[in-house]
């Protein structure tokens, strides 16, 4: 095995260029567990953890671009106006975790347990891609994450960033699991409200082969805040009902299965009671911060 | 390959496989055995050191990404004749019992009181759930990490 060890981004892409099958690795939790257990022994391993073009996050003309190599532990302290990604990143493994393991790891191994996903998800995000020779390429998430552990990425990119245009509204991220920390996601979800566009979004992570989002309860969700005057009266009253049929639906388009973590019609149950608390959560959140 | 790193203050360098975690470096290479092989998934803490002054499990840091880079462990903890405050806590609140978790928990709560002199309990179970004790139940270690507080600020216990 041979270890590549770049020191900035364009060495790094044209090792990858030659090199393809060389295993990327930056906070090493996902890959240094299969190399612990002989589970996969890559020809080539690559550190991109020292590239100062990947730790970098920037907000500009309403959207935030972040690096693939910024750790949960920065985004928790640098980014906390960022609700659901900042409380998606508190749920990520433990304090030693979270300061190695990166947005970029969770976009890479795409498991359709990682905990950022469903929040990069509910706001549409780009994933911004490269490589050798200032080539770049951008593909929305559900274009970049195809199934299982299964990516678009070339052999020849790295995952450079995520990007997407911040919303203003309430969000948040939820978690089921068996304990508060060390947990992958037995299901989990991301509601954001757009109130610009004055639509809602819900993702669903680690109930189905990559993240999920809810299209028609969000539909449902936009109309019924139509219907009851809340887009423009927070205090509007919401019907009960409509958060119930609301958590009915998201449940719907949950496609889990069984497996050591959690039997499918859990998983399906778990959806809909994350769903009518995070819209809860949201309607309360919108009348105490002015809507 | 050949990997160099700042360890307790000191250049060392070691010959490792290049797929090797940093704990089997510092425990098979470099004769520091503090740092406890357990779970090798990043599960149980008992491998915690500083790398860079940052709190990580040694289990999945790749050997050759501390390359040029600083490692403090739990050794670096004590002096000859002189424990650490933390583990002076730790021995008066009775917080050990088989031994194999409190070097990695030690590590962990010299790290939180670092940042956070005073925790709050909430504070302190948050800043520990990635360390697993099999025997104490875990009250005596809060214990320990309270009376250290206590004593590094100079506050009452």
């Amino acid at each position: 095995m041979d270890v590549l060890l770049p020191r900035a981004l364009e060495e790094a892409l044209e090792m990858k260029a030659d090199r393809p099958e060389a295993r990327p690795i930056a906070g090493g939790t996902d890959v240094m567990v299969e190399l612990n257990f002989d589970r996969d022994r890559p020809e080539a391993l690559i550190d991109v953890s020292s590239l100062p073009e990947l730790r970098d996050w920037q907000r500009e003309d309403g959207t935030i671009s972040l690096g693939a190599g910024v750790t949960y532990t920065r985004i928790m302290r640098e980014l906390p106006e960022h609700v659901a990604l900042a409380q998606a990143s508190r749920t990520v493994g433990s304090p030693q975790i979270r300061n190695r393991a990166t947005v970029g790891g969770n976009l890479g191994t795409a498991s359709p347990a990682g905990d950022a996903l469903p929040v990069l998800a509910a706001h549409d995000a780009e994933i911004v891609l490269a490589s050798a020779g200032g080539s770049r390429r951008t593909l929305p998430w559900n274009e970049f994450s195809v199934g299982v552990k299964k990516t678009a990425l070339a052999p020849d990119e790295l995952i450079l960033a995520a990007r997407w245009r911040i919303l203003r509204g309430p969000a948040s991220f939820s978690k089921i699991g068996t304990r508060n920390a060390m947990v992958i996601a037995v299901a989990s979800l991301c509601l954001v409200f757009d109130e610009e566009g004055r639509s809602v979004r819900v993702a669903l992570g680690s109930v189905g082969p990559t993240i999920i989002r809810a299209s028609e309860a969000e539909a449902f969700a936009g109309e019924a805040l139509s219907r009851a005057g809340a887009w423009d009266d927070a205090w509007a009253p919401f019907p009960v009902a409509d958060v119930e049929a609301f958590g009915e639906l998201v449940a719907g388009a949950a496609r889990p299965i069984d497996d050591v973590r959690g039997s499918a019609a859990y998983r399906q149950h778990a959806c809909g009671v994350l769903a009518r608390r995070a819209l809860s959560w949201a309607l309360l959140d919108r009348r105490e911060n002015g809507g | 390959m050949l990997v160099r790193s700042k360890v307790n203050g000191e250049w060392r360098e070691s010959d490792v496989w290049e797929g090797s975690s940093l704990l089997s470096m510092l425990r098979d290479e470099l004769g520091l055995p503090g740092s406890k092989n357990a779970c090798e998934q990043g599960e149980c803490g008992s491998c915690s050191v500083w790398l860079n002054r940052e709190l990580v499990c040694a289990c999945l840091v790749l050997a050759a990404q501390a390359h040029g880079r600083e490692v403090r462990t739990i050794e670096a903890m004590s002096s000859e004749d002189r424990l650490h405050p933390v583990q002076e806590a730790f021995v008066a609140a009775g917080a050990v019992q088989c031994g194999f978790c409190t070097p990695g928990f030690v590590v962990a709560v010299a790290d939180l009181l670092s940042q956070d002199p005073t925790p709050s309990e909430e504070a302190v179970r948050e800043a520990l759930s990635g360390n697993i004790c099999r025997c104490t139940g875990y009250q005596k270690i809060l214990d320990a990490v309270f009376l250290a507080s206590a004593q590094m600020t100079g506050g009452a216990y």
